[in-house]
C-alpha cells in the first residue's frame, strides 16, 4: 500500500507549490543532413525535424495525463547551425531560422534551439554568417533561440566573438523595437556551453550527443520554498538538508518521465536537469527562496552565500537521485521571469553588480536582464566578457541575455510576455568601456585549463 | 498498470458509492482503498488496476473528472509510477 501522506504530499507539490516539468526537450542531430546546396539542406533539416519530433508533443501529453503532473513545454533542440550549414557557403543563414521555425510550427513545440555558432578559440566562414544572420532570424521567427559560445575554461575568450556579440545583441534588439526588444531575450552568449542542455534560450545539441535524445527540464522553486517555511529559523545545516531532501524527490520525478518520454519517443535517454527555474507567477521564485532564508530582499548583503548554499545542496540532492543529471542543473535567476527578483529590481535592491555575483554561484548567468535601450554596444560587450571571465575561471557555465530595451531608460518596465516575463529596466555604469572592447583578439585559457 | 485514484473535498453521502460504481462499470478492479480526514477534506486514495478497462486511460479519467464536477470534489487518476519514484529507492 503506498502511503496516504506521500501521495497527498505529491500532489499538494503540483496543485499549490507549482512543481512541474518544466520542459521536455528532444535533442535531433542535424549533422547528417548537411549539404552544399542550401535549399536541400533546409528541406533535409525540415524533413528530419518533423519526421523525430512528430509525436513529441502527443507523448508529452499523454505521460501529462497518466502522472497527472503538467509538462508546461516541449520543445527542440538541434545541432548548431552555424556546423549544417558550413557546407552551403551562404552568407545569409536566415533562411535556415525560418526553416526551423517551419519545423517548430508542424510539430507543435513553441520553441526550438540550435540558430547557434561555438567560437570560443575562432570563426569559421559560417560562424561568421549566422552571427550576422541572427538579428534578423530572430526577428523574422518567434519560436528559434539562438546562442553563441564565445569562451570557455579550455580555449579562453574570443574577444572578437564578445565584440560581434554586443553589437548583435543590439541589432536584435533594434529589430524587435516593436516588442520591447524581445529578439535579445532570444539570444544568449556563452561561456562554457553545455550540449545537453534542455533550457532555452541556450539548448543546442551537441556534436557529441546521440542522433535523437530526450533531455528534461524539471522545476520547482516553490516546492523549494515551502519546504524552507517549515524550518524557518532553523540553522543552515538544516537548511540545506531540506532543499537537498526536496531536490532528491523532484529529480526522481524528472527521471521518470525522462524514461518513459524516450522509450515512447525511440529515442536515447540523455540527461534529467534539475534547475529552480522560475515563472513570473506567484509561489515560482527563486528570489523567494532566498528572501525565505532570512532576507529582506534578494540582492541584500548575504543573497550570493544564500543562492551559493542554495545551487549547491539542488545539486546533491540531484545526483543522489538521478545517475544522468546533466544540463545546467543548480538554480536560475532570470530576473524578468521571477516575481521576487522583478520586485527586487524594482525598488532597487537588486542591481547588475550583484547579480554579476550572484553569477559567479548560480547555475548559469545574468539572465533576462532589461537594460536602457541607449546602452552601447560596447557596454553589452563589455559585459558579456565579465560574465565570461567568471566562467572560464571558476570553471562553470556563464552566459548573458541582457535585452536593452529600445526606446525605454531606467524606471520603466519591459514587457515581453508568457514564460518571458517582464522587467524593470536597472542601469548600467555610464563609464565606457569603448577602448577595452576595441582591442579584440582573444583572452588566453587560464593556467587552471592545464590538467591533463 | 495499477494506478492510484484520489478523491478530496468536503464529506458527504455516497462518495464511495459513486466512485465505484463508475469504476465498475468500466471494468477497474479496486485493489486497495484507503480513506481519512486531512485538514478537514474528506480524502479517499483507491488503488486501481486498470489492465482491463473497457475504456482508455484518458476516457476514464474524464468520466472520474465529470463525476467529480458532480460531486463537487476533486478525483484524480495517476499512474501508481510518479509515487514510487519520488518516495522509494
Amino acid at each position: 500500500m503506498i502511503d496516504i501522506n506521500q501521495i497527498t504530499e505529491t500532489n499538494r507539490m503540483i496543485d499549490a507549490q507549482h512543481l512541474d516539468i518544466r520542459t521536455i526537450t528532444l535533442g535531433v542531430s542535424l549533422l547528417d543532413c548537411a549539404d552544399s546546396d542550401s535549399a536541400r539542406c533546409r528541406e533535409r533539416i525540415y524533413e528530419k525535424i518533423v519526421t523525430r519530433a512528430e509525436q513529441l508533443v502527443s507523448v508529452g501529453e499523454s505521460i501529462e495525463s497518466q502522472l497527472g503532473i503538467p509538462i508546461v513545454n516541449k520543445r527542440i533542440a538541434v545541432t548548431p547551425i552555424a556546423l549544417v550549414a558550413a557546407g552551403c557557403r551562404t552568407e545569409d543563414l536566415v533562411p535556415f531560422a525560418e526553416t526551423l521555425e517551419r519545423a517548430a510550427q508542424t510539430t507543435g513545440v513553441n520553441f526550438i534551439g540550435g540558430f547557434s555558432a561555438l567560437v570560443p578559440k575562432g570563426f569559421t566562414p559560417a560562424d561568421r554568417a549566422l552571427i550576422a544572420s541572427i538579428p534578423q532570424a530572430l526577428a523574422a521567427t518567434e519560436r528559434v533561440c539562438s546562442s553563441v559560445a564565445i569562451g570557455s575554461t579550455r580555449a579562453g575568450i574570443n574577444m572578437d566573438a564578445v565584440r560581434l556579440m554586443g553589437r548583435t545583441v543590439k541589432e536584435a534588439a533594434r529589430l524587435t523595437a516593436h516588442a520591447d526588444g524581445i529578439g535579445a531575450a532570444k539570444l544568449v552568449a556563452f561561456c562554457n556551453a553545455v550540449e545537453d542542455n534542455p533550457f532555452m534560450a541556450g539548448a543546442f545539441l551537441g556534436t557529441g550527443e546521440a542522433d535523437c535524445v530526450v533531455n528534461v527540464g524539471v522545476s520547482g522553486p516553490g516546492v523549494v520554498k515551502c519546504a524552507l517555511e517549515q524550518v524557518r529559523g532553523a540553522d543552515f545545516n538544516t537548511v540545506s538538508e531540506t532543499i537537498k531532501k526536496t531536490a532528491f524527490k523532484i529529480t526522481r520525478m524528472g527521471e521518470l518521465v525522462a524514461r518513459m518520454a524516450s522509450r515512447a519517443l525511440n529515442a536515447d535517454f540523455g540527461i534529467v536537469d534539475l534547475s529552480l527555474a522560475p515563472t513570473p507567477a506567484v509561489g515560482d521564485s527563486v528570489g523567494h527562496i532566498l528572501e525565505e532564508m532570512g532576507l529582506e530582499r534578494v540582492g541584500t548583503h548575504g543573497t550570493t552565500a544564500a543562492l551559493a548554499l542554495l545551487n549547491d545542496a539542488v545539486k546533491k540532492g540531484g545526483v543522489m537521485a538521478s545517475s544522468s543529471v546533466g544540463g545546467l542543473s543548480g538554480a536560475f535567476i532570470p530576473v524578468s521571469e521571477d516575481i521576487g527578483m522583478i520586485e527586487a529590481a524594482r525598488c532597487g535592491a537588486l542591481t547588475l553588480s550583484k547579480l554579476e555575483a550572484m553569477t559567479a554561484v548560480c547555475s548559469v548567468g545574468l539572465d533576462m536582464i532589461a537594460v536602457p535601450g541607449d546602452t552601447p554596444a560596447s557596454t553589452i560587450s563589455a559585459i558579456i566578457a565579465d560574465e565570461a571571465a567568471i566562467g572560464l575561471i571558476n570553471q562553470k557555465t556563464t552566459a548573458v541575455r541582457l535585452i536593452p530595451v529600445p526606446g525605454k531608460g531606467v524606471g520603466e518596465e519591459a514587457e515581453f510576455g508568457g514564460l518571458l516575463g517582464r522587467a524593470p529596466i536597472i542601469p548600467v555604469s555610464r563609464y565606457a568601456s569603448d577602448d577595452f572592447i576595441a582591442r579584440g583578439g582573444h583572452i588566453p585559457a587560464p593556467l587552471n585549463s592545464l590538467k591533463n | 498498470m495499477r494506478a492510484v485514484l484520489t478523491v478530496i473535498g468536503h464529506d458527504k453521502v455516497g462518495i464511495i458509492y459513486r466512485v465505484s460504481e463508475l469504476l465498475a462499470s468500466c471494468n477497474v478492479n479496486i485493489a486497495d482503498i484507503t480513506q481519512t480526514i486531512l485538514q478537514d477534506y474528506f480524502t479517499m486514495i483507491m488503488i486501481v488496476e486498470t489492465d482491463a478497462c473497457n475504456c482508455s486511460f484518458k476516457e476514464l479519467q474524464e468520466k472520474l473528472d465529470a463525476l467529480g464536477t458532480t460531486l463537487e470534489m476533486s478525483i484524480r487518476l495517476q499512474h501508481e509510477d510518479i509515487f514510487n519514484s519520488m518516495h522509494r529507492i
